[in-house]
């Protein structure tokens, strides 16, 4: 097998580029490489300009989500070798603009996000002094899949829906928002609602279940928002069966 | 008119991002998203043969001559052909939602989730033992 592997990397300069273009680089291929390994030895050793966001290396930080080949993936759980001997093609995550190379502007999911409350909402905050809330391994269990979540952003790049229609809220934020929903310390299921209940929330999502299949922390928001249609709609029967019963 | 103004010049307060527009055949791009269209459009076929059910209810409603003549229509070998089609999308139809059916409930008994391939697996032996008992009936002579 060959001792280098060709990166194809999608370059956009926004003082001077009208559209991306794609550059190749020519790097080491070691087995024990990620593409984020690579990327970093471009950037070292061969183009400093080369721009693109990673922190941790661990696949907990979810900042370095970029499409591999086309694939939405975490570049740090990538493996060079899973690709070798053909050429590895980078580019930003689709769906998102464009802020240089490979860096994608976030501010829509960060705004959608917030719109979900995702954090626990309680009527009256206990005294500290009666401790902390308790949960049985049951409980924790209703929520701790969707609570995997690490923001990266990689089920937006894969859902269509969200491709086609930008005000679609999308499936990580909709995934958190249920992980609040199920969490039995959380008593904001009724102020997440009208915000979940909408056109531009569960009812967009068309179950494509591309979301799914490209989490790395195998959240399935896809199954997050299809059992929250189910309890919107739930609801709704309730409402119209007993229209004086309290909400 | 078209703006003849230069485009304002790249700042950090005033980046210029590339926003690509996303094709109108998307869905052909990617097997899993043309997978997920075929699936979107077999719900035509269901409606196709609900329709066609209730047609045949309706005939036989109004006597054998009637029927008979419907069941002759029905021969034409264009609707031959549509129905074929149309099963095609139906079994498609059925095999695509049983598999998702997991996903979209969760069964908690003795507070455990259910593991999914029973939630879809019982869908599909529903299936199997209503088709065994349609094709029991129609074959009994």
């Amino acid at each position: 097998m060959s001792d280098t592997i060709h990166l194809e990397v999608s370059r956009y300069s926004p003082e001077t580029d009208a559209a991306p273009h794609f550059q190749t680089f020519e790097v080491p291929f070691r087995k024990d490489w990620v593409v984020l390994d690579a990327l970093n030895y471009i950037k070292d050793k061969q183009d400093g300009s080369l721009t693109y966001r990673w922190s941790c290396r661990m696949g907990i930080c979810g900042s370095c989500g970029m499409l591999v080949n086309g694939e939405p993936k975490l570049t740090c759980a990538t493996f060079l070798a899973d690709y070798a001997p053909a050429p590895v093609r980078v580019e930003p995550l689709r769906n998102f603009p464009v802020v240089r190379d490979l860096v994608i502007a976030m501010n829509d999911f960060m705004r959608k996000l917030t719109r979900m409350k995702p954090w626990l909402i309680r009527k009256e905050e206990k005294p500290l002094s009666e401790g902390e809330y308790l949960q049985t391994p049951e409980q924790v269990d209703m929520y701790k899949q969707f609570s995997m979540c690490i923001n990266c952003m990689l089920c937006y790049a894969a859902c269509p829906v969200y491709g086609l229609d930008p005000l679609f809220a999308g499936p990580a934020a909709i995934a958190l928002a249920q992980r609040y929903n199920l969490d039995s310390r959380d008593e904001g299921s009724k102020d997440r609602f009208p915000v979940l209940s909408q056109h531009d929330a569960i009812w967009g999502c068309t179950f494509v279940g591309e979301c799914t299949r490209v989490c790395p922390k195998h959240v399935d928001p896809a199954s997050a928002i299809q059992q929250y249609k189910l309890t919107a709609a739930m609801d709704w029967v309730k409402s119209v069966l007993m229209p004086w019963g309290g909400k | 008119m078209k703006s003849t103004a230069p485009v304002p010049a790249y700042t950090l307060n005033h980046p210029r991002w590339y926003r690509k527009r996303v094709s109108t055949y998307w869905w052909l791009q990617r097997w899993e998203y043309l997978r997920f269209v075929l699936r979107e459009i077999s719900s035509v076929f269901i409606a196709y043969f609900v329709v066609l059910m209730l047609f045949e209810v309706y005939f036989l409603a109004r006597g054998p001559q009637a029927y008979a003549d419907f069941q002759d229509l029905l021969k034409n070998p264009l609707i031959i052909a549509l129905n074929f089609v149309s099963f095609f999308f139906v079994v498609f139809h059925s095999i695509t939602w049983f598999n998702l059916s997991a996903r979209a409930m969760t069964v908690r008994v003795a507070g455990k989730r259910v593991p999914g391939f029973l939630i879809s697996g019982s869908n599909f032996a529903a299936w199997v033992v209503i088709s065994t008992v349609i094709v029991w009936f129609l074959m009994r002579g």
